[in-house]
């Protein structure tokens, strides 16, 4: 009975946060245009899709961003906690406070203080201003993923590299890096999910001309959302699914987990 | 001319600087034969942080501080405490006949108030919803704890846009559920433009960072734990509340920031599923910035929400003194 | 290695700086959401192998704060009447060669010379319209003549107000008696009062803009505040809608094509403002936004379908009780604070 309970009970919250997303999906294979009619099953949004330029490119500068920025915020954010890790307390308090401080700022400020700084220095907005402005609020994901693996590390295992004649770039190399590579990982993961779902901070850093999903979607919102964004969700969905499911099987196996 | 090489001659030298710097700094600190410089990696990080954090902060305080001419000015602060402030001295300028027009102006101290007393609402409903979720989750005997957590990260996945204009889909007046309500013979109900719809789309939206952390907490909880406090003999309740509640405080703490935070500055479900009706502080900032291009005032409103939050971060984090809390997923 | 190294990221740097330049064979065009025939600018680009690329905004004010902010990012923009005049004023835009805009002999010569560019050196006209009430006739009874069906207890949750600052003010103003242009702080207080009141009574469903004519076309509200031609594209789909300018005056506009200064393809924005003055094109895109058209030629193609249309082709008795919006100027403030005040009440 109180298993019975608890499992409604999830199944419920569940629901609701399933439910938008089921209409999302019904719709895109709905035939006509309107949102709340059903007017038959077809798949023209399906082969529209790929035809509109706009969410083409749109899903082009997204998935890009996505890539570019994850990777940069992971070799920079890589390094930086390598070297944070390293140093003595206080400078260590000042790097540390340093990484927080963006995770704490509302996402509107940061992208509002980073247009002012664009504006400021008459850097146009576009792609190369919301590129800056995705790595900069991923590296400090990437810091908080990797430090944590490693604290974890034995301290002395680079020194005894050093010791044994190792230089510093192949200690780096060969020792840190596979010591802390799942830290890494997850960093690059979160980054690159973080960078595929930011609106408000690309909203504000990039100009009408390079427009990544969210600021599509955003403002195609206001005339009425066309069932072709509905049919690409639906797809994302799908891929995202099959992703997880291969992670979750790839986890699962024993040999391989982490 | 092309136009992208008029940038200013010093931001150009600085940027070539910023990037001799790096390179610099990269190829020193790995060529250092003593290694005990590691420290030198985070230096790339640091100029970039420095760049692209601290300065625009330092630029939001620029305007904030200063007035459209760039002089000192505390004005922008005097206008968001009154919002007719500036307006109330133009109309003394204009003539006597006019002063029945000078009052106090509330639209930002209102909507300031507003937007907190919807933030605080909605991570009510979240904790009062997230918390048992992520028990049940939690609970051992329940074997899908790890499939769940899947579950409840896929949503968040999907563009939040898409999913919160789905909801507008689903309330409308001629929507889905009203739709549903009047083939069974009730009358439609208006569930969208308002507040409610407002709030259902935050907590929406912000339910799984209630979840996660205290999922977290609760399952690095040493179950051992549990059992002794059982064999102590106390019950199912005093358990609870004895050792799992003040367990799971932590996560509790870091899920009630992870709500507050983005709900006080949202501000794209009050348009949509409000219908532009009411204004959260994001709105106002938004507006003063991209429709009026006030930047001295929106910078000072921008500079008031950071403070306040840094104030409710360290009181979060006194009643949390560990900072870890539930961490991040 | 090392060297490679640095090559790479000298490369970059200067990858990095020119990319948002090199603008040969484009023009950037920012204009109104929904406001244009996507068949026209295909053909544009497939006469004359400029490629468009295409923009939008939802309001002149969000316009004018885009343009201002980053000027060299548009070639063509398209403004109303007053915000022209505070463009001109503000020294952000270019005058333009009339040499290359041939076509401009078939606009309509009474709109060449207007207040808000006296000298007619900076904009050509492109649509013009009415603001009016789209109401449904099934859920409104009688014919709606005044602006007081806005403000009518009766409707109550049942009127899309626009989310614009100007047009808002201005009906309120308008149902008042004064002008739409009012320099007086204690007309606006009561036009003020009058929009705060209306939505404290709960009538207002929401304030929006392009969202309006598909939700009223789906039967969302029985009133909207709108633009003539959105007004059209709804009674089209739904022919239960229809549309009036009320007897107390409204507000006529007319939104011109302009080139700001810094505009980094000038040449292509002309022949652009030229291709879309072209009688066919003026045409195709008056088929597809249902605004009224300033070009004499099109209307000739078009014939008696546009001429008979009331709302595409107000009498001059309407006309005549409209009035055009002027640059407010410093006025603004006081605008931008009550606003703020309606929104947030």
């Amino acid at each position: 009975m109180r298993k019975l309970v608890k499992r409604g009970y999830l199944a419920l919250i569940l629901l609701f946060l399933y439910i938008p997303i089921i209409v999302l999906i019904l719709q895109s294979f709905n035939a006509g245009k309107s949102r709340a009619k059903w007017e038959g099953f077809s798949l023209q949004w399906y082969s529209e899709l790929f035809k509109d330029q706009a969410i083409m490119k749109a899903l082009y500068v997204t998935l890009s961003i996505a890539v570019i920025a994850a990777i940069a915020a992971t070799v920079l954010g890589t390094l930086a906690a390598i070297g944070i890790h390293a140093m003595r307390k206080r400078p260590q308090a000042v790097m540390m406070t340093m990484t927080n401080l963006p995770m704490t700022m509302p996402d509107i400020v940061t992208g509002i203080s980073l247009m002012i700084l664009f504006t400021f220095s008459k850097i146009e907005r576009g792609y190369i201003t919301m590129l800056l402005a995705h790595i900069t609020f991923n590296t400090p994901y990437v810091i908080l993923s990797v430090l944590p693996k490693l604290k974890q590390m034995n301290k002395h295992t680079y020194e005894a590299a050093l010791d044994l004649g190792a230089s510093p770039s192949y200690a780096l190399v060969h020792v840190i890096l596979p010591e802390i590579s799942p830290g890494v990982i997850t960093g690059l993961l979160l980054a690159f999910t973080l960078s595929l779902d930011d609106f408000v901070i690309s909203y504000f850093t990039t100009s009408p001309m390079v427009q990544n999903l969210s600021t599509l979607i955003y403002s195609k919102a206001r005339i009425g959302i066309e069932p072709t964004l509905n049919a690409l969700s639906a797809l994302m969905f799908l891929a995202l699914l099959v992703l997880l499911l291969i992670v979750n099987r790839r986890a699962s196996n024993p040999a391989k987990a982490r | 001319m092309n136009q992208s090489l008029s940038l200013p001659s010093w931001m150009l030298w600085l940027l070539g600087l910023f990037l001799l710097g790096f390179v610099l700094l990269a190829v020193y600190s790995v060529k250092r034969t003593n290694g005990i410089r590691r420290s030198f990696f985070a230096s790339p990080y640091t100029l970039w942080m420095v760049l692209f954090t601290i300065v625009p902060c330092v630029l939001i305080a620029y305007y904030a501080l200063t007035d459209a001419n760039g002089a000192f000015t505390l004005d922008n602060f005097r206008n968001f405490w009154d919002s007719n402030y500036s307006v109330n001295q133009l109309y003394t300028q204009m003539g006597p006949e006019y002063e029945v027009l000078i009052q106090r102006g509330t639209v930002n101290i209102g909507i300031l108030v507003y937007s907190l007393w919807m933030a605080l609402l909605c991570t009510i409903i979240c904790l009062v919803l997230g918390y048992p979720a992520a028990y049940f989750m939690a609970d051992r005997n329940i074997k899908i704890g790890s499939i769940l957590v899947v579950l409840f990260i896929i949503p968040m996945w999907m563009n939040f846009l898409l999913r919160t204009i789905a909801w507008m889909t689903l309330l409308e007046d001629q929507g889905l559920i009203n739709t549903l309500l009047k083939s069974l013979g009730f009358h439609s109900v208006q569930l969208m433009y308002n507040d409610r719809a407002v709030l259902l789309g935050m907590v929406y939206n912000f339910l799984p960072f209630m979840v996660f952390p205290i999922y977290t907490s609760l399952t690095k909880m040493d179950s051992k734990l549990l059992e002794a406090a059982q064999d102590l003999g106390a019950n199912h309740l005093h358990t609870f509340w004895r050792v799992t509640a003040p367990l799971s405080l932590p996560g509790v703490i870091s899920g009630i920031t992870m709500v507050f935070m983005p709900s006080v500055t949202t501000f794209f479900i009050p348009r949509i599923l409000g219908g532009g009706n009411t204004m959260m502080f994001g709105d106002l900032i938004e507006n003063r910035f991209l429709t009026e291009g006030n930047w001295n005032l929106g910078s000072a409103l921008s500079l008031i929400m950071m403070v306040l939050i840094l104030i409710s971060l360290s009181v979060l984090r006194k009643a949390d003194p560990e900072g870890e809390g539930g961490g991040m997923i | 290695m090392r060297n490679r190294l640095i090559c790479t990221l000298l490369l970059l740097l200067v990858m990095v700086l020119p990319s948002a330049g090199l603008a040969e064979g484009v023009v950037n065009v920012f204009n109104w959401e929904d406001y244009i025939s996507q068949d026209a600018l295909d053909l544009f680009t497939e006469e004359t192998g400029i490629t468009v690329n295409y923009m939008n905004f939802t309001t002149n004010e969000d316009m004018l704060v885009k343009v201002r902010n980053s000027p060299s990012s548009f070639d063509v923009v398209f403004p109303s009447d007053y915000c022209i005049e505070r463009m001109i004023h503000e020294d952000l835009l270019s005058p333009i060669d009339f040499a290359n805009v041939p076509n401009l002999q078939y606009i309509d010569h009474n709109l060449l010379n207007p207040s808000y560019d006296p000298t007619g050196e900076y904009s050509v006209p492109y649509m013009w319209g009415t603001v009016g009430i789209l109401y449904n006739t099934t859920l409104v009874a009688s014919p709606v003549t005044s602006w007081s069906v806005l403000f009518d207890q009766q409707y109550q949750n049942n009127v899309f107000m626009m989310d614009s600052i100007r047009d808002c003010l201005g009906v309120a103003l308008k149902y008042l008696g004064y002008s739409m242009n009012t320099r007086d702080p204690l007309e606006l207080n009561a036009a003020k009062d009058l929009l705060i009141k209306q939505k404290k009574d709960g009538i207002v469903k929401a304030y929006q803009v392009d969202e309006t004519k598909d939700k009223m076309v789906a039967g969302e509200a029985a009133l909207a505040l709108v633009w003539s031609g959105d007004a059209q594209y709804a009674i089209d789909l739904n022919p239960d809608l229809a549309y009036v300018v009320p007897d107390e005056g409204s507000n006529i506009w007319v939104d011109g094509m302009v080139i700001p200064k810094a505009a980094k393809n000038k040449a292509n924005a002309e022949l652009f403002i030229d291709f879309m003055s072209r009688p066919d094109v003026a045409q195709m895109n008056c088929n597809e936004i249902w605004y009224s058209t300033p070009n004499v030629a099109a209307i000739e193609l078009m014939g008696d379908e546009y001429r008979d249309n009331l709302t595409m082709n107000p009498t001059q008795e309407i006309v005549d009780r409209c009035e055009f919006f002027l640059d407010i100027q410093d006025f603004i403030q006081i605008y931008n604070t009550m606003w703020l005040e309606i929104k947030s009440a």
